[in-house]
């Protein structure tokens, strides 16, 4: 039984992701968004006559590099073809992609879902392509802009088969192909400049049959949550309606977040015959074994592969992995914590974390990665490449904390200044006056000033009131100011209080 | 070239011989030869030819006035590509033909006739009109380089560059009295060319003889970065090759080429011509080209499918002819397409369109590149016996102007022989023959691919023991 009662959604997913080369696909125009219009544009851009195209080899190994990383094959010889239709932000009347022979096919990727589910996503083919203008309504009085800056950007266009049964195992799928290609610097991810954009395929059929029904397709929706909710209302509406007895036309939607609904597309893209052939002014491009070995040798590990790692080698919790691994750079930043934390000898054993971890310092680590580390980023809208605590930075504020030479509590009050930029960890520890207070003697020291302070609580606690220990450790803190080593002072308070 | 040694040894200037080509050029504006004359350029580009002539040692074509035909982009010069779509387009950029022959310093003189978008075989199709025979006015001059064939043949300028892309410049030679060589596929660069069928289209030269064929393309030859169908191979040393004997040559004759529809004084004439080389030590093997007859086909749904495609860039919204006062998008393109190209242009534009749509790819288009294949492959054959392959390359001589006009199948049917070069993308070139009905009779060479040196090697020797190449029209010194 489906969640959809007796309908199955059956959704495959088109994702444009654009390369993020120096120049463009077929020409040395450079690709660097937010540009004046028509600046970034030469001779082969504009369409000028007797121009012609020259691939870009850096946009090809980006390729290969995605197909490796799913696992793909790479076609030794792949075809550029011509996509021809008319309109104004085209200007050579055609769209140079590849048709017939991608350069990667047959891929597969493993994406978790929220409910802890993982599915393996079969990936049809990733081809590339160049992407078109932009055609600006407005400010032109009644006539349109063509701005070709971005006519001609290398794509990478990634094709799922139909084998995602949900709008959340579709944006699972979406969000684990966004976080791969930024992983592999293979694109910027960035949804709001249309980096990152997605087509969907939608069609229902009867739980019991195999046979899929008429689709259709959500143009250019760019962002996580418009796909989920496009997709989710369109598998409603189709069900709605064959359930009304009514039949699917197949054709492009557009979805409108301000309604929450998808509308069919009239005008250029439909009932188009875009008579593809291979294009004659680009000979098949070549990939040899050497190309893709040179490809190889730089690929990074997958995230897949690292979050297996941090479960299986480093102990921590399955969800803190995932949430390491979901970008490079964060998985990349706990690791340098890790990597420069002193080792395991150094440590005290009471110290050791108690959660089962492996590697004694990872769970403390990944929770400063994702929690005092990840909220200063969020609340500065800083990249964690920005982060004004470095890992190093970081690790030493977690070795003092190890040491025992400031509590937790502390700890988080050392890494707001050096977020300040008041210095580094014992820089603040220093001209703070933070050390933790382990010397037995002073800590007896302020427990007995406690108890000569508060003798009615004392007989309160020997006459049975125990829960009055937190008392008097509160009142201990805060006459040493938080600085009272917790598990010595637990132990002194205990004896005292015998 | 005659005239470079003139100018080597002092007996003109670049700047005298640019005076005396213009004024050439003025003299016959009834063969219409030209679409733009460049005065102002052609007289600088001599004053610093003639500076560079001071120096040791400058090139071979130093000086050497000569025509572009107007499909080449011209930095600051108007390049039409004989069409109203482009009557007015000024392109901020040269070919890299044009470079590398300003390079040389050799002296463009203006932009040659053609039919539109190279697209035409008797040179009837240009918005500028039509362009006359030296050898008859009443005569069509062949196309699509049909006014760089006549000014050569005029005697204005000693070579023009031309485009072949199914016998653009070998028919117009063949018709015109001259040699015209058509490179293999990928040996000049296609860049700023403006494109027809962008895998049959080359570049290359017409001229007085093979001997100066082999000068022009010596500079036009090479491998470009800006033209990834551009050939990466050494460019051989064709001056050098051309004083080889012929001894031992094998040429082979193909039948197919003599078949129905050829003139009897045409047959004639390659037969005389085919004797000759015997006389020069070649020996004659018959040849077959059993797919011969599918080229045309063929020819006539791959190129206008490429450019049905390419011409797509035309639509009057960044440069080039817009229709007035469009009332929406769609009638924008309507019109500046309606307005702006030519019958011809229109035609193929249709057909190619039809050959690419769904439903009949497979039908047309994939099965014409079949038979690209087995016509390639009937070439690899021949030449697994023979050197060279010969016949006529028209199987006519230059026809009367409008006599074909009104149908389009007979003058396809001019392409014949030359069409099927273009498809397996091999070298040929057309020489003077002798005469027919007192018109010039085309013999063509074909060699395997990138054997330019032994096709003009092959020509020169004919040229040297010949002297068809130097008969002119009356009239033209």
């Amino acid at each position: 039984m489906s969640a959809y009662g007796n309908w199955q959604p059956v959704i495959g997913l088109e994702i444009h992701a654009q390369l993020s080369t120096q120049s463009k696909l077929f020409s040395g125009a450079s690709t660097a968004y937010g540009a004046e219009p028509n600046t970034h544009t030469g001779l082969v851009d504009i369409a000028l006559p007797g121009t012609l195209p020259v691939p870009n080899r850096a946009a090809l190994d980006k390729a290969i590099r995605f197909g490796l990383a799913i696992d793909a094959r790479i076609a030794s010889h792949s075809v550029f073809a011509r996509k021809n239709y008319f309109y104004p932000d085209l200007p050579k009347g055609y769209q140079i992609s590849q048709y017939e022979l991608p350069v990667v096919a047959e891929g597969k990727l493993a994406v978790r879902l929220d409910d802890g589910r993982t599915i393996e996503v079969a990936i049809e083919r990733a081809h590339l392509e160049e992407d078109a203008g932009k055609s600006l309504h407005e400010e032109f009085h009644g006539a349109t802009g063509i701005d070709l800056n971005r006519a001609g950007t290398p794509l990478l266009e990634i094709v799922s088969k139909p084998v995602l049964y949900s709008a959340a195992e579709a944006v699972a799928y979406m969000r684990t192909v966004h976080t791969l290609v930024r992983w592999l610097g293979v694109c910027d991810g960035n949804m709001q400049e249309g980096s990152f954009r997605c087509d969907a395929n939608v069609s229902v059929r009867p739980v019991s049959s195999e046979k899929l029904g008429t689709r259709t397709e959500i143009k250019n929706v760019n962002s996580f949550r418009f796909v989920e909710k496009a997709i989710e209302y369109e598998i409603e509406r189709q069900i709605r309606a064959l359930e009304n007895g009514e039949r699917i036309v197949q054709e492009t939607r557009l979805y409108d977040p301000a309604r929450h609904q998808t509308r069919p597309m009239r005008g250029k893209e439909d009932a188009n015959d875009y008579r593809y052939f291979p294009d004659p002014d680009l000979p098949p491009l070549a990939v040899t074994a050497d190309d893709i070995a040179a490809v190889k040798a730089t690929m990074p590990e997958l995230p897949e592969a690292r979050r297996k790692r941090y479960v299986d080698a480093l102990g921590l919790p399955e969800i803190d992995a995932a949430q390491l691994c979901a970008d490079r750079a964060t998985a990349d930043y706990f690791e340098a914590v890790l990597a420069t934390l002193p080792g395991e000898a150094k440590l005290a054993a009471e110290t050791l974390n108690t959660q089962g971890a492996l590697h004694p310092d990872a769970k403390l680590a990944a929770n400063w990665t994702l929690g005092e580390v990840s909220a200063a980023l969020n609340e500065a809208a800083l990249s964690i490449e920005q982060s004004r605590v470095s890992a190093p930075a970081l690790a030493q504020l977690l070795a003092r904390l190890r040491e025992g030479v400031i509590s937790g509590k502390i700890a988080k009050d050392v890494f707001a200044a050096m977020w300040g930029g008041e210095g580094d960890a014992d820089a603040v520890i220093e001209k703070r006056g933070l050390k933790q207070i382990s010397d037995s003697g002073a800590l007896a020291a302020a427990i007995n000033a406690v108890l000569a302070e508060y003798p009615t609580q004392l007989a309160d606690f020997r006459g049975g009131n125990e829960k009055l220990l937190q008392f008097f450790v509160g009142q201990v803190m805060k006459r040493t100011r938080g600085q009272a080593n917790p598990q010595q002072l637990n132990a002194l308070l205990r004896e005292k209080l015998k | 070239m005659q005239l470079a040694q003139a100018l080597r040894e002092r007996k003109t200037s670049a700047t005298e011989l640019t005076r005396q080509a213009l004024a050439a050029a003025k003299n016959r504006v009834d063969l219409n030869a030209l679409i733009t004359l460049d005065e102002t350029g052609a007289l600088a580009a001599a004053e610093r030819a003639d500076t560079a002539l001071t120096k040791n040692p400058a090139s071979a074509l130093a000086g050497i006035p000569f025509a572009h035909k107007d499909i080449f982009c011209t930095n600051g010069l108007r390049t039409t590509c004989a069409s109203r779509m482009l009557d007015n387009f000024v392109p901020p950029y040269n070919a890299t033909v044009v470079d590398k022959l300003a390079a040389a310093q050799a002296v463009a003189i203006g932009k040659a006739n053609m039919d539109e978008f190279a697209m035409g075989s008797s040179n009837e199709n240009s918005f500028y009109g039509p362009v006359k025979n030296p050898w008859d006015t009443a005569r069509v001059p062949g196309g699509s380089s049909g006014g760089s064939a006549a000014l050569v043949a005029a005697g204005i300028v000693p070579f023009a560059t031309g485009t072949d892309t199914g016998g653009s410049i070998r028919q117009p030679a063949a018709f015109c009295g001259i040699t015209g060589l058509k490179p293999t596929y990928g040996r000049v660069s296609r860049f700023g060319m403006i494109a027809f069928a962008s895998s049959l289209d080359t570049a290359s030269v017409l001229a007085r003889s093979a001997e100066d064929c082999a000068q022009v393309l010596a500079a036009m030859a090479g491998h470009d970065g800006r033209d990834a169908t551009s050939a990466d191979r050494a460019v051989d040393d064709y001056l050098a090759a051309l004083a080889k004997p012929l001894q031992g040559l094998r040429i082979g004759v193909a039948r197919e080429y003599f078949g129905a529809g050829i003139d009897a004084g045409v047959a004639a004439a390659v037969q005389a011509a085919l004797k000759q080389y015997e006389k020069l030590g070649a020996t004659l093997v018959d040849v077959s080209l059993p797919n011969a007859a599918l080229a045309i086909p063929a020819y006539y749904v791959i190129a206008p499918a490429e450019a049905s495609s390419n011409l797509a860039r035309y639509d009057g919204v960044r440069y080039g002819y817009a229709a007035k006062e469009p009332k929406s998008l769609e009638d924008l393109y309507t019109r500046t397409r309606a307005e702006g190209f030519g019958a011809e242009v229109k035609r193929r534009i249709l057909v190619g369109t039809y050959a690419l749509s769904a439903g009949y790819y497979d039908a047309y288009y994939l099965r014409a590149q079949r038979v690209r294949r087995l016509i390639a492959n009937d070439f690899a054959e021949a030449f697994k016996t023979v050197d060279l392959i010969a016949g006529p390359t028209t199987p006519t001589v230059a026809f009367k102007l409008g006599e074909k006009n009104s149908d389009p199948l007979a003058m396809y049917a001019e392409d014949v022989n030359t069409v099927a070069v273009n498809l397996a993308g091999l070298p040929a070139i057309s020489l003077p023959a002798g005469f027919s009905e007192k018109l010039p009779v085309g013999l063509q060479l074909i060699a395997p691919a990138f054997e330019e040196a032994r096709l003009l090697n092959a020509a020169h020797q004919f040229q040297l023991a010949s002297d068809w190449h130097a008969h002119k029209p009356e009239g033209v010194a």
